[in-house]
């Protein structure tokens, strides 16, 4: 058979195929969501169904929670399962049952139905919402079986609103929706549904009898259900999508799409996000939310910042990412635009505008320019009316309002400064003439707006206006006023003093503004260069905690997993112990990767507030807050701050992390590398002289008849040098030994050099015979701190090493010389050097020159046992080739002891 | 002198050892007794040996625990021990304990016989000390104090003379640190005055005194003067 050649195009997606993967690997439990389009149409009975044809088929089924309603049908569908215990809690005097999620996860099951995924849980528990419990018991490999409506889905929040003019205040993410390994639609008519609530066979709050029904009309019903049935679809289709993608068929989804919505601090911006991700479900293209900073955004009120920002957050719940840039071109559309064609957008959702026309005229329609300017990209403008207004979800941590407590001061100050101002009016005014006195007083106002801000400004704009009638125009010292010139003035006068001021204060908002930013760059920059100067995680760690302490007036501890386990590693104050409850919020912050305790979602008893430091490689470690007030730790501008600060202290952790795993991996590498070497080198060298020890020693026991005697004292002379040259390499292997397992300590004593050159050089005699030897040492030599015996061995080796190295008949050169606070000891040889690049590893274990693919005869290990012996008698050694000549020179550097001159001179 | 054969024990536990020692030290005219084991070697006592070669790695006994023993029942009989390299803590001991000499395993035969020869003509300077030393152009006259390199006197301090005096009363036999400590000064002084004296004495005495011909480093245990001719 021809195998069809594959099309390019047509491989198999990498991240379908690592999606497929992850699903089929991965040890968490799957889930199936049963979803209706709206209460009554039968998903807890479908459920309970389900779990008993699986009870059957031998899973091991508990029932989480499942609240039946008092319903027959379905309590008895119940009574044939195991239902594990809820746990009961006390809230505001009431006792309240919720899912007992410890015993479940204690009990183990294969599958747990858990009915009411958007349920919100009583506080106390251990998460805020129960898809976060179901959350959990997935990671631990249990299944899970869980109801939903279609209401509840976070992106159709705002469509069903539209559709029954009732809000659904619980919402789940999309999230949960879309990892869910199963979705099956309980689907029933309208009118069959509204035939089941008129028997009575729906559960309805008593309360809520009047507002259901309205809500089971049968247009919203169908509405519902369609949209039911295409949040399926889309989710099925999905499915398909990845199949195809992961088997490389060619389908038809549109390629190449991708989607930017502008969000502004506008409460419509995060139904603008939510309509941006159902287009891009649709189109299955991915989606950015931005935006733009301009001037006008560092006006903003905290409220409006922090709005903003959970806008940008739920865009990135909702699977898009979320950018703020800077306004570059004069008018927003362009930047927009810039960044559209720099990203390869085709689409752009942004909301119309709820500009005045007179400000459309003036400054520019941002909608008009875009569409202008758009090119080929298609932009969709949402009506804004359309988008009923809310706010994004609260962020999963909650932060504190910034108070400023009112401070009266300014507001003297401002009057005083007024109180001046008139003085000096009333001191010119005689010799200058009414027309210069406002100027004065307009001075004093302008004075006030910068330096006291804007609500001071404006007190001392009303203070001078009255001022002004009272004292200067006539009749004076009331405040009547009954020339009209006069009354054209003072308005003028007023309205000048209340714009100057607005303009000046908002000048000085700025230049406070810009003046914190650059203290907070300076503050970020100062602390990525301590963090880059810091080698040690150690110092890493408490660099990082001192400045996030020091910025933000916060405690800090910081965790790092260690053997698996979480453990403090450092703190500002200093800390070792963590309670049991802020254990164990940091240990879920670390488990699920979210923020946990104080002001979270989960376990928000907890004394500190958790959050995950992660890079860009995954999570690295948990850092924990608190101080000593009550309520939100911190205010939106700390709390990025915060971000910026974790993710360089994060970055700067993981570098010195990296190190380490370099460094041990090399470690791993270098030990393999010697093992080899020791492998090659014993096997060579053990056995090398064995077999010439073997084979002369057989020859002359079988041959000794047919053997002369001069051949006999040949071969007797071979068993002798080959028996010394093992004993060598032996002697070398137990120095080796005895190095690494630190059992050198070396005895030392002042001792002569030449003394040991002496007989070192009589131990090596019999080496050196081939060779010259010549002898230079200086006469003004002190006496050093030595071991005698190590030293003696480093010598016979460098001296073992020349021989070998160097031709016969050329001379081995030893001497040495004072050098300041040393005395040098050079061994020379005129043999070929050492290759320039391997000056230093000739000092390497079981390193040997190579020439060419020949090598050596030798153990490799006498240069590196030197090197060992010489630096524990505090000396240094190193190679270098000669200058004068060819051939090696290798020079120990030993320092002179202090008592050595006075023991030259007793004697 | 050659009428009676010189006995000479050797306690050694491997059998191709006292092999070795066996035939090398025949050929030279000494009778050989065995001991593969610290017991046996003080029942070989009993014939009167007139040199013990002993290694110190046994298996019955600790090598110089057996010296010691030794020692006690004869203090005139020398013996040489047999040691492995790395081991100059063990070579000290065993000579402070009162070996005459020591021998680094692997050896070869023909050092062993120096060694042997050494110590036997030592015991017998002990008994009639020889009056003048010779080794090479080395002269010693012990009873008139007259030290010669060739026909040059050399003129010595009296340290330097009490020195050579021990070096040469024990010729040929390596002496201890301590020893030497011992005899010249007391146990306490500090070696490095052996060491300044050692090199002053070199250097009157050596042709070469970086590469000594007479007095005889053995690192890490002492020195050695090399024996007369």
């Amino acid at each position: 058979m021809v195998r069809k050649r594959r099309d390019p195009e047509q491989r198999p997606s990498p991240e379908a195929l690592l999606e497929a993967a992850r699903r089929e690997e991965s040890a968490d439990g799957k889930l199936k969501i049963f979803v209706g389009a709206a209460p009554g149409v039968g998903k807890t009975y479908e459920m309970l169904q389900s779990a008993h044809a699986k009870r059957k088929a031998g899973i091991d089924v508990v029932v989480g929670f499942i609240e039946t309603h008092g319903r027959a049908e379905t309590e008895a569908l119940v009574r044939g399962l195991e239902v594990v215990p809820r746990k009961k809690l006390e809230y505001r005097g009431q006792i309240v049952e919720e899912m007992d999620l410890d015993a479940v996860i204690a009990r183990r099951p294969q599958l747990a139905l858990v009915d009411e995924l958007a349920h919100t849980n009583a506080v106390g528990s251990r998460h805020p919402k129960r898809y976060l419990d179901i959350e959990e018991l997935l990671s631990h490999g249990i299944d899970v079986y869980t109801a939903v409506n279609i209401q509840h889905i976070e992106s159709l929040n705002d469509v069903v609103a539209q559709i029954t003019h009732v809000r659904v205040r619980e919402t789940v993410p999309d999230a949960i929706f879309d990892r869910a390994d199963a979705i099956e639609l309980i689907d029933l008519t309208p009118d069959d549904l509204i035939q089941r609530l008129k028997e009575g066979k729906v559960y309805v709050p008593r309360q809520a009898e009047r507002a259901l029904e309205h809500y089971f009309s049968p247009g919203n019903l169908t509405a519902l259900r369609e949209l039911a049935l295409r949040r399926t679809a889309d989710r099925v289709d999905e499915q398909l999508l990845n199949h195809m993608q992961a088997n490389a068929i060619a389908g038809p989804w549109a390629a190449g799409e991708r989607i930017l919505v502008c969000v502004s601090e506008d409460p419509r911006a995060a139904g603008l996000v939510r309509y941006t991700k159902r287009l891009a479900d649709r189109l299955h293209a991915p989606f950015t939310a931005i935006s733009i900073e301009t001037r006008r955004s560092l006006r903003l009120s905290d409220e409006q910042r922090d709005r903003l920002a959970d806008t940008l957050r739920l865009a990135e719940s909702l699977g898009g990412e979320a950018l703020t840039i800077p306004a570059v071109g004069r008018r927003i559309a362009d930047d927009v635009v810039n960044f559209a064609q720099g990203n390869n957008v085709t689409q752009i959702v942004i909301g119309k505008s709820t500009r005045s026309r007179w400000f459309e005229m003036t400054r520019g329609s941002v909608v008009h320019d875009l569409v202008r300017r758009a090119g080929n990209i298609t932009v969709h403008v949402i009506a804004g009316d359309d988008l009923p207004g809310e706010v994004a979800p609260r962020t999963a941590v909650q932060t504190a309002a910034p108070s400023e407590p009112f401070d009266p001061l300014p507001y003297l100050k401002s009057l005083g400064i007024v109180v001046i101002g008139l003085g000096a009016a009333e001191l010119i005014q005689p010799y200058f003439g009414i027309e210069n006195v406002d100027l004065v007083l307009l001075t004093s106002v302008v004075a006030v707006a910068v330096r006291y801000g804007l609500w001071p400004s404006l007190l001392a704009t009303v203070a001078a206006s009255l001022c002004y009638n009272f004292f200067f125009i006539p009749p004076i010292y009331t405040f009547t006023i009954t020339d009209p010139t006069n009354v054209a003035a003072f308005v003028l006068f007023t309205v000048v003093a209340m714009l100057v001021s607005n303009v000046a204060a908002r000048v000085r908002t700025q230049a406070d503004a810009a003046i914190g930013r650059i203290r907070m760059t300076e503050q970020l920059y100062a602390f990525s260069r301590k963090l880059a100067g810091t080698a040690t995680l150690d110092d890493v760690l408490w660099a990082t905690a001192y400045q996030i302490a020091l910025m933000l007036k916060v405690r800090v501890v910081l965790l790092l997993p260690e053997e698996g386990l979480l453990t403090v590693k450092s703190g500002y104050p200093p800390e070792d112990e963590l309670d049991q409850a802020d254990l164990a919020a940091a240990n879920w912050a670390w488990g699920n990767d979210r923020p946990a305790g104080r002001g979270s979602d989960t376990l928000p008893g907890a004394k500190r507030l958790f959050l995950p430091m992660r890079t860009g490689r995954g999570p690295i470690g948990v850092i924990g807050i608190d101080n000593d007030r009550t309520g939100p730790l911190l205010t939106p501008d700390q709390r990025r701050l915060l971000d910026a600060l974790v993710d360089q202290g994060a970055l700067a952790i993981e570098r010195v992390l990296l190190v380490e795993d370099m460094d041990r991996v090399q470690r791993t590498v270098e030990s393999e590398r010697l093992r080899s070497a020791l492998l090659t080198s014993i096997s060579h060298d053990l056995k090398t002289p064995l077999a010439s020890v073997l084979g002369a020693a057989s020859t002359m026991r079988d041959l000794a008849g047919a053997l002369s005697d001069a051949e006999k004292r040949d071969l007797l002379a071979t068993v002798i040098e080959e028996s010394e040259r093992l004993n060598r390499f032996i002697a070398n292997l137990l120095d080796m030994t005895r190095l690494e397992s630190g059992a050198i300590v070396p005895n030392t004593a002042l001792h002569d050099l030449g003394e040991i050159v002496g007989s070192a050089l009589r131990r090596a005699a019999k080496i050196l015979i081939n060779h010259k030897v010549e002898l230079v040492l200086a006469a003004d030599l002190p006496m050093l701190e030595l071991d005698a015996v190590l030293f003696e061995q480093v010598l016979f080796n460098l001296l073992d090493n020349a021989a070998k190295y160097s031709p016969h008949d050329t001379t081995v050169s030893i001497s040495s010389r004072r050098e300041q606070g040393f005395v040098l000891l050079e061994v020379a040889d005129e043999g070929e050097g050492i290759p320039p690049d391997e000056l230093e590893s000739v000092f390497d274990k079981f390193y040997r020159v190579q020439k060419g693919d020949h090598v050596r005869p030798g153990t490799g290990l006498g240069l590196a046992i030197s090197r060992g012996f010489v630096e524990a008698m505090r000396g240094t050694i190193s190679a270098a080739n000669r200058r004068d000549r060819r051939g090696a020179i290798l020079t120990i550097r030993l320092p002179v002891p202090a008592q050595t001159r006075a023991l030259d001179a007793a004697a | 002198m050659s009428a009676a054969p010189i006995k000479v024990l050797v306690v050694d536990d491997e059998p191709p050892i006292r092999k070795l020692l066996r035939m090398g030290l025949s050929t030279q005219g000494y009778e050989i007794l065995e001991a593969a084991n610290g017991k046996t070697a003080l029942e070989k006592l009993g014939e009167e040996p007139a040199l013990i070669i002993l290694d110190l790695g046994l298996p019955d006994v600790q090598g110089h625990d057996l010296l010691r023993t030794i020692r006690a029942r004869n203090e005139a009989v020398p013996i040489v021990v047999l040691s492995s390299r790395g081991d100059e803590a063990g070579k000290v001991q065993a000579l402070d304990l009162g070996a005459d000499d020591y021998l680094t395993k692997p050896f070869g035969m023909d050092e062993l016989l120096a060694r042997l020869r050494a110590a036997l003509r030592h015991q017998l300077q002990v008994k009639g000390e020889r009056p003048v030393f010779r080794s090479g152009d080395l002269s010693v006259d012990l009873v008139r104090r007259i030290v010669k390199v060739g026909e040059r006197e050399v003129k010595l301090s009296p340290k330097e003379y009490e020195l050579l005096r021990v070096l040469v009363q024990h010729a040929g036999k390596v002496l201890t640190h301590r020893f030497l400590l011992r005899e010249l000064w007391d146990e306490l002084t500090d070696a490095q005055y052996l060491r300044v004296y050692v090199r002053q004495l070199r250097q009157k005495i050596e042709a070469d005194p970086e590469r000594p011909q007479h007095v005889l480093t053995e690192t890490g245990i002492g020195y050695r003067l090399k024996s007369g001719n």
